[in-house]
């Protein structure tokens, strides 16, 4: 029988001690293991559907392009007109899954379950610009792209999901955390792993 | 210290105190921390650097720049070399070593030489004439072409350098940084835009790292005090970039400028340590000031390419900048005033200054006044007509001028020099402007093509618009800046203007070739490609009117330097030929880069391990621990076969085929595309995207499907699963997950809007485990008690949710074997969890874990094909016998019109067939044509071609699935396979070549 205890993230296999993260010249890196992650889809001129999404996670999800919005421990990001991530706690992804379903039974939604599809790299420290432009072609410069911005974009050769959580002034700041599918975060990886060195 | 024989004692922007040795051609010499490779050269009196390209002429160093078309050495050795480098942008630095190019066995005595000899066998279309004719004898030319064409060697190691590239974003990028640039950046700058500046040289500066500062005066300073504060305050402000060392060369579209910033070539190997070599900015900026200067060109004149003889503005970069005296006697030939300043530098720097030749008869100007005064003889309404010397130029003769300026008379006088210190006036530098797609217009006072109307968001400002006086820079410059940064977006006063005291310049005289009494004399114009006047008479003579086409037929203006120096001569010179204007005749295209671009720093970090995403399934570890060999399937590393030690390929897939019908066979399915469809149309969807119908699929059971392009050829196939009234689960093949999520998008956004239907990629989500074979389901059991699994139960194409070795899975009843088969899918992260507990749980039975080649022939033997495989975009479902999977009662479906034209309702088509080769050893080349009939040689008729072939351990023989013409007509026909080797002889059989009945498959 399989331990469910053996859990495997994407990035398991780079870890030194356990810990997959490493730090460099005025950056870290480090993998954000197995966080919920959901995809919802929806109409976002239905008030309807917004109003239960409301209701099912006391969230109001982000209308503009490329934001994000936040009621701990969930938050919402823009991916694309009728499209959001929904970012949860580790293992609370069934929970929000489940609550959306029951809420959103009636009506064209859809509520789907990517928490393992995808691994989460985070990217924090005073150079994290500069990486992520060595690979990313989107103005990155404080005045475009701040604290709870979202973008779907490439890093290298890797397409991600990039979110801003964190500003320069804070602590340790800024924070990235770049959204990989599972099979490209080794590759991606090994990406900032050769930069931040 | 070894004495630098033309160094000056003062002045310059050398460091006296920080010597550098160097090697030159294995010659050990010494230069200082601020020189270049060619003013270390000069300072030791070495002119005579390279061999010319075609005529294998002796060549010294022209310019001072980038421009440079002669001085390109060898640089470094080993894998760190570097071709066709030139000498005048080189920064000198201690251990530096450079050899000269295309001689042959040295540079004093060069085989090669023999070409100039030549000559006149070696006219323009040389290589065209004569190495046309006998097509056959191609092969041999062609080695001894290769041989001898190009400059420097590549280096054959691999390069152990790290080259960085990084992305920007910017309101304002001033390219370039003389005194337009400087001043630009500054207005720019002080708005609070993102600026960057650039230059490609060591210092800010430009021209004015050049000037003697005798002459000129920015705001009562000298023009240095002014440099020094303006990069001190650009430094100073925080959003400005500030790249020396970088040159933008290539001006792409939506302002994208590629450019290269040099980070350690000029350092000794030891200091460079571990940085990246060079990095590859790719820039987009919001508004661009090109402030790019401009470059002096040559006099056309007879044997004008001899060692010693330069750019006159280089002879003043060289005394100014270099402190070193490009020899000890000088003459100066000029139609216009900038030379002057030439003559007055070296002067002053001590080198004799035997006379200044000025095609002009009337010479107004200040500087030639301050010459005059300065008491250097200046020839008005003369010219030189020809040179003297071998090695270096040794003298010069002087004849006068005819009023018309196209003939000479009188007595020929000979001066003595060995230094020859040309003007022909300045060209803009408009490259960038014109990669930009900017349009030229030809100013025919100064004779010169200037930035007409931009294109893109950019503005020229200083030389490169045809402004040359040091006023019109800094006026033109701040201007720029400011106005760029306001279309930016930014707010800013106007600046003061900055007064400038300068010479004032007289007007020049263009003769285009200075006439010679000798006819024969060589006057070359590309001197990097040895192209002379004659070349380019003897193309507008043979016919030639296109400028485009006389550049290819003489090949001027190509090469590394891309025609820096001789592209407006060369032009004019085609237009007098013509009797033409010059703007009629046009220019070529300036293309990127504007001076070359190592291939290691547009390759970046995407290289070895970076080259390409490598991507793993979450049991990839483990295929990696068993020694499985990997297959390529787009970016995705598949178990390919596992082969035990001392197992060949064939006996390992043999073993695998065996064990998945005898026993069980585990395969990792991750790779398979997986999309969740949901909506209320997802049926009706469905419908729509395959061929068959989905309506009444049970919740809970899998179909199979086949997806067509609109043209009704196959695209893709996979099984498709019913979680529910409005939701189904979609496989698609590995290779086309993501193109079938697109397809499906698309026609969802762009066709079929009012469907609601949402598609989501779960492809990653999911580790997919197929196990297969008699004892399946033993082993399934075995890990999933609580599951029912008898066929009553969980019959084929069923799906049952249920923990699988501990974890909550979702299984398919499916096959792609002929077997049973389960395909267990658990959350990525339980993969490797599940599926070490299934090879534990399967070792009673000798679990065997199977590659994609063994996957390949077990499918083969049912005949199963693969979209990709046996389909290729010319297939439809008829082709394949797949008749009974196209639903023609539904409705539309994409692809259906289609399959009714003409030309797919044929009958003659290719169809799927099986093939048997007369030696059931002999496994057919995939790829093979078939024929009916052999001939001694090609071309025969191929009516098919071989799309799978395999050794079927399981048949004891050989099996090839082929698409034949009428080949479901031909069944038991001979056929042949036409090989090098000889014809292989085949019968055509049903492509199911195993339990044609599907009994295993419910056993």
């Amino acid at each position: 029988m399989a331990e469910p205890g053996k859990i495997r993230s994407a990035l398991a296999h780079c870890a030194i001690d356990g810990v997959v993260a490493k730090s460099g010249l005025d950056a870290s890196i480090s993998e954000q293991a197995f966080v919920g992650k959901v995809v919802l889809r929806g109409n976002p001129s239905d008030s309807e559907f917004l109003a239960t999404v409301r209701g099912a996670l006391e969230l109001d999800l982000p209308l503009a392009p490329n934001t994000s919005s936040e009621t701990p421990p969930v938050s919402a990001l823009w991916l694309g007109p009728d499209e959001w991530m929904l970012i949860c706690a580790p293992g609370s992804e069934a929970a929000v899954v489940d609550s959306l379903n029951a809420a959103l039974a009636e009506g064209h939604s859809t509520v789907v379950d990517v928490s393992d599809a995808y691994t989460v790299l985070r990217l924090s420290g005073p150079a994290s610009r500069t990486i992520l432009a060595k690979g990313c072609a989107l103005d990155l410069h404080p005045r475009a792209f701040a604290f709870g911005d979202v973008a779907r974009t490439m890093i290298a050769k890797a397409d991600v999901i990039l979110h801003q959580t964190a500003d320069e002034t804070d602590d340790g700041g800024p924070v990235f955390d770049v959204y990989v599918a599972r099979s490209f975060a080794d590759y991606l990886w090994r990406w900032f792993d050769k930069i931040i060195n | 210290m070894k004495r630098q024989r033309f160094r000056l004692p003062s002045g310059g922007r050398i460091d006296r105190g920080d010597a550098r040795a160097f090697s030159f051609n294995g010659r050990r010499y010494y230069g200082f921390s601020g020189d270049t490779l060619a003013s270390a050269l000069l300072a030791n009196g070495v002119h005579f650097v390279g061999r010319s390209f075609k005529y294998h002429r002796p060549r010294g160093v022209l310019g001072s720049g980038a421009e440079e078309p002669n001085a390109l050495v060898q640089l470094g050795a080993g894998a760190r070399t570097d071709p066709n480098m030139r000498a005048t942008t080189t920064e000198l630095f201690d251990g530096l070593r450079a050899a000269s190019q295309n001689c042959w066995p040295t540079l004093r005595f060069d085989i090669g030489g023999i070409n100039d000899r030549l000559s006149g066998l070696l006219p323009a279309g040389f290589y065209y004439k004569t190495f046309m004719q006998p097509a056959r004898l191609w092969k041999l030319y062609e080695k001894f072409i290769r041989r001898a064409a190009g400059l420097g060697r590549a280096p054959t190691e691999r390069d152990p350098d790290r080259y960085d590239q990084q992305y920007a974003h910017c309101d304002v990028l001033v390219v370039g940084a003389g005194p337009a640039g400087l001043a630009a950046a500054l207005a720019a700058g002080r708005t609070g835009a993102r600026v960057f500046v650039v230059d490609e040289q060591a210092e800010f500066g430009g021209t004015m790292l050049a000037e003697s500062g005798r002459h000129i005066r920015i705001r009562d300073t000298s023009p240095d005090a002014w440099r020094e504060d303006t990069i001190a305050a650009l430094e100073d402000m925080s959003d400005v970039t500030v790249l020396p060392r970088t040159t933008a060369f290539g001006y792409y579209t939506h302002n994208f400028i590629g450019m290269l910033e040099r980070l350690t070539d000029h350092l000794p190997r030891a200091e460079a340590g571990n940085q990246a070599r060079q990095r590859l900015w790719k820039l987009r900026a919001k508004e661009v000031v090109l402030a790019t200067g401009s470059i002096e060109r040559p006099l056309v004149f007879a044997e004008n390419d001899r060692p010693g003889i330069l750019l006159a503005g280089a002879a003043r970069e060289f005394v100014n900048r270099y402190a070193v005296a490009p020899g000890t006697r000088a003459v100066v030939f000029t139609n216009n005033d900038s030379a002057y300043a030439a003559a007055l530098d070296m002067a002053a720097a001590g080198v004799a200054v035997e006379a200044v030749i000025d095609l002009r008869t009337e010479v107004e100007g200040d500087l030639p006044r301050l010459a005059r005064e300065a008491g250097i003889p200046v020839l008005q309404g003369y010219a030189v007509v020809a040179t003297s010397g071998r090695h270096r130029v040794t003298g010069v003769t002087v004849m006068r001028l005819n009023d018309a300026g196209d003939g000479v008379s009188g007595t020929a006088r000979k001066l003595r020099c060995d230094c020859v210190a040309v003007s022909g006036g300045w060209n803009p530098a408009v490259h960038l402007f014109s990669q930009s797609r900017g349009k030229l217009n030809f100013q025919s006072e100064m004779n010169i093509f200037v930035p007409g109307e931009s294109v893109q968001a950019a503005r020229s400002a200083g030389a490169c618009n045809g402004s040359f006086s040091l006023a019109e820079c800094l006026k033109e410059g701040a201007d720029a800046g400011l106005a760029a940064a306001r279309v930016a977006g930014f707010e800013g006063a106007d600046a003061a203007t900055l007064a400038a005291i300068e010479p004032a310049d007289g007007p020049q005289r263009s003769l285009w070739r200075v006439p010679s009494e000798r006819k024969d004399a060589r006057m070359f114009v590309d001197f990097q490609n040895d192209v002379t006047t004659k070349d380019l008479d003897l193309a507008v003579r043979e016919g030639y009117r296109s400028i485009e086409h006389v550049k290819r037929y003489t090949t001027t203006g190509m090469g590394t330097d891309q025609g820096k120096t001789g592209n407006v001569n060369a032009l004019a010179i085609v237009a007098g030929s013509l009797g033409a204007e010059i703007p009629a005749v046009g220019v070529t295209t300036f293309r990127a880069p504007y001076t070359p671009v190592t291939f290691g720093a547009i390759a970046g970090r995407h290289v070895g391990g970076l080259f390409d995403p490598v991507r793993g399934t979450p049991m990839h570890e483990w295929h990696v621990q068993c020694g499985a060999k990997f297959e390529d399937v787009g970016q995705w590393k598949r178990a390919w076969y596992y082969p035990r030690e001392g197992e060949t390929m064939r006996q390992a897939v043999d073993r695998e085929v065996r064990a998945a019908r005898e026993s069980v066979g585990i395969l990792d399915y991750s790779t398979l595309g997986k999309i969740d469809i949901r909506g209320p149309d997802a049926a009706a969807f469905l419908n729509r995207v395959y061929t068959n119908a989905w309506t009444k699929l049970g919740v809970g059971r899998c179909r199979y499907g086949l997806m067509l392009r609109d043209d009704g050829m196959v695209m893709d196939d996979g099984v498709t699963l019913r979680l529910g009234e409005n939701h189904f689960l979609m496989t698609t093949t590995t290779g086309n997950a993501a193109s079938v999520l697109s397809w499906l998008e698309e026609w969802l956004q762009t066709e079929w809007p009012e469907l609601q239907v949402y598609c989501t990629s779960v492809t990653e989500q999911y580790a997919t485990i197929s196990i297969c074979g008699p004892n399946a389901r033993a082993l399934l059991g075995a890990v999933a008690p609580e599951m029912r699994l008898g066929g009553d139960v969980f019959p084929h194409m069923s799906m049952q949710e249920g923990m699988v070795a501990g974890v909550a899975a979702r299984v398919l009843r499916v096959s792609f074997t002929g077997e049973i088969g389960f395909e267990i899918n658990v959350p990525a992260r339980h993969g490797r969890a599940v599926w070490d507990a299934l090879i534990e749980a399967g070792a009673p039975h000798g679990i065997t874990s199977y590659g994609t080649e063994a996957m390949h022939v077990l499918r083969a033997e049912k005949g199963f094909v693969i979209a990709g495989q046996e389909s290729d975009g010319t297939v439809t479902p008829i082709d394949l016998g797949m008749d009974w999977i196209v639903n023609w009662t539904k409705g539309d479906f994409i692809g259906r019109r289609s399959l009714n034209r003409s030309d797919t309702a044929r009958e003659d088509r290719k169809q799927l067939v099986g093939l048997f080769t007369a030696d059931p050893q002999t496994v057919l080349d995939e790829g093979s044509q078939i024929v009916e009939r052999v001939s001694e040689a090609p071309p025969m008729d191929m009516i098919g071609h071989v799309t799978s072939s395999y050794y079927s351990p399981n048949l004891g023989r050989s099996i090839a699935l082929a698409m034949i013409r009428s080949g479901r007509g031909r069944l038991g026909e001979t056929l042949y396979a036409p090989m090098p080797d000889g014809p292989i002889e085949v019968t055509v059989t049903s492509p199911v070549f195993f339990d044609p009945e599907g009994t295993r498959l419910n056993g």
